[in-house]
């Protein structure tokens, strides 16, 4: 029996074109670009841009959103959403603070406040899984509540992070400590997306959910399981944070960096639709946010200005991602 | 000898839905069972209770002779139950051989937990090659592929394991008169391999009648008429059909 396969057609005149259609057809190509253009141009209209004290900046931009996009990542890659992580950032670092307040070292107090992260995250998937509820109204109501949570936990002021020198520098406070961490959740969940069953069973329960859960796969485990992950990732995110700033703020992290960790996954080519996406691409997302955001800041550009950028960028990335993506699959309309 | 796979008096409602009314049937090995009826008539509601997606109201199963309670399909699977769905039941955006494998992956031995990517590729082309299903490169995403050759695909994921008994539903949908006549194909050579028992939801009642050994009808939930294919025709189950609907309009 053959069946024969159908056409994919795509004339490559020459070597060059060759290569050029190979780049286009790779799928973190199109921001890499533009993340590479973005700080020729910074650099090009402001020497300070590569500095190491301009770099550091940089990189702290990055690191927060680029580690809570590799939880993102994955929800949006199996379809759904966590709007909550942002609150989850900030109620981690307290949970962390009362644990050491009543007497437990350090890292046990992290690891159960990572724990208590990771239980919001069972929460929100639970209810977002069983009692079917979408996660995107899930988890603007958990927001909410544990927005409330923190601020009442806190009385809605900040308090010292604590805890040795050493501890601290390690957990954020040395100049790049943070984006250190970044690389690693980086890597860790490239690995498993890539190279896992979970990060395929991600894929198929986001590509075709009924499919999946025909095919054997608990749709439901995997589900509930990237919920705990981005919540852990959140309060992880939030616990550096702190110890890179030296306080704990109860307004820290909030929609602000759960919307640039989203932004960075989508810019970096993960599709909100589910079924497909890329850890590599939304940590150069994450760059490229963080390089916009210092290199207008350099040029003295005010936040309001940065909005509109963001905006942009936002759209433009997904206009080119939706249009190369088209042609990577093979040319057709 | 037992017969391979045996349901008895198998009820499934779904809220005040009646899907299946005490549906009795048993496939024998290497036995081409087919099945025909309405839009609606239960018949995939039963496939899904032969693989252990879903589980009866009431009723039991027996597997081999042995009475069983099917848990999931990954226990279904363990008994040599293997299905291809309506749906087919690939992941568009996964390869070839990451659909032929996906819920049960080669993983190497180190690190553990990894991947076997080259082992997945390796295994599903052989497979393709030893059933006779021609694809240009098992590394193809599957929403790439004609709609003859994914049903190829899901039909070498099913047989790929040492599946026993292989569930068909409706593997000639929506399918040109040349591809389903590779899979008509592709079935008859899987039958000449020997002992494996094959349950086909079909809709055309010629192309049943070619390929099954015994055909057995459901109408609203319930078997209505069981015959083997060599003593049965065309204008027969037709007229049956036309019986029970003139039945159905005048009640
Ligand atoms: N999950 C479900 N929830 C509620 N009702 C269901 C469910 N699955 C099936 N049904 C109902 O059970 C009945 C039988 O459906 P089933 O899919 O088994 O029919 P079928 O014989 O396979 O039909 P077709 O030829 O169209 O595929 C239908 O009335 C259907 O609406
Ligand atoms: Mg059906």
């Amino acid at each position: 029996m053959s069946l024969k396969p159908t056409p994919v057609s795509r004339a490559s005149p020459n070597r060059a074109g060759a290569t050029l259609d190979a780049f286009l057809r790779w799928r973190e190509a199109s921001i890499i670009v533009v993340a590479i253009l973005l700080t020729i141009y910074f650099q090009a209209v402001n020497e300070n841009f590569l500095t190491s004290a301009n770099l550091e900046t940089v990189s702290q931009f990055i690191a927060a959103s680029a580690i809570i996009a590799c939880g993102e990542v994955m929800l949006l890659i199996c379809g759904e959403i966590d709007l909550s992580v942002g609150q989850v950032f900030a109620l981690a670092p307290f949970l962390m603070h009362f644990g050491t307040n009543a007497g437990l070292p350090i890292i046990v107090a992290i690891l159960l406040a990572l724990v208590a992260c990771g239980l919001i995250g069972a929460i929100n998937g639970f209810i977002t899984v069983k009692l079917r509820v979408p996660s995107f109204v899930t988890t603007l109501g958990t927001l909410y509540i544990l927005n409330g949570v923190t601020l009442t936990l806190s009385h809605g002021s900040p308090v010292e992070t604590g805890g040795s020198e050493a501890m601290g520098n390690f957990l954020g406070a040395s100049p790049y400590a943070e984006i250190l961490w970044a690389f690693a959740a980086v890597a860790v969940m490239h690995y498993v997306l890539r190279q896992t069953r979970w990060g395929l069973h991600t894929i198929a329960t986001g590509g075709n959910l009924i499919g999946a859960a025909e095919a054997g796969i608990n749709v439901a485990r995997i589900k509930i399981g990237n919920f705990v992950l981005t919540s852990v990732l959140g309060g992880l995110t939030g616990i550096l944070e702190a110890h890179r700033i030296g306080s704990i703020d109860p307004l820290a992290g909030g929609t602000t960096v759960m919307f640039l960790a989203v932004a960075a996954g989508v810019i970096g080519g993960t599709p909100l639709a589910g079924g497909s996406g890329t850890i590599i691409g939304a940590l150069v997302g994450a760059i490229v946010l963080g390089v916009l955001r210092d290199g207008f800041t350099l040029q003295g550009i005010n936040a309001y200005t940065f909005d509109i950028i963001i905006g942009a960028a936002i759209l433009l990335a997904m206009i080119s991602n939706i249009h190369l993506g088209r042609l990577r699959r093979g040319g057709g309309r | 000898m037992a017969s391979a796979l045996r349901a008895d008096n198998i009820v499934k409602r779904f809220g005040s839905v009646t899907a299946l009314d005490g549906v009795s049937m048993h496939v024998e090995p290497g036995e081409i069972l087919g099945i025909l009826g309405d839009n609606g008539a239960g018949k995939s509601t039963l496939m899904k209770i032969l693989t252990g997606y879903q589980s009866p109201t009431s009723g039991t199963l027996q597997v081999h002779g042995q009475d069983v309670v099917l848990r999931s399909v990954d226990h279904a699977r363990s008994l040599g139950i293997e299905c291809v769905y309506q749906d087919l039941a690939l992941v568009g955006g996964l390869s070839v051989a990451h659909n032929m494998f996906l819920n049960r992956e080669k993983l190497r031995r180190f690190p553990p937990g990894m991947l076997d990517n080259g082992e997945m590729r390796r295994r599903a082309r052989q497979v393709l090659e030893d059933i006779g299903v021609n694809i240009p490169s098992v590394d193809l995403e599957v929403e790439r592929l004609s709609g003859g050759q994914r049903q190829a695909i899901a039909v070498a994921r099913a047989v790929s394991s040492d599946a026993r008994i292989l569930l068909l539903d409706e593997p000639l949908a929506a399918m040109g008169a040349r591809e389903a006549a590779l899979i008509i194909d592709l079935v008859l050579r899987l039958k000449a391999r020997g002992n494996l028992s094959i349950i086909m939801i079909m809709h055309n009642y010629g192309q049943t009648l070619d390929i099954a050994d015994r055909i057995m009808l459901m109408q609203r939930g319930t078997v209505t008429y069981e015959k083997a294919a060599a003593e049965t025709s065309v204008p027969e189950l037709m007229d049956i059909v036309r019986r029970e609907y003139r039945a159905v309009r005048s009640a």
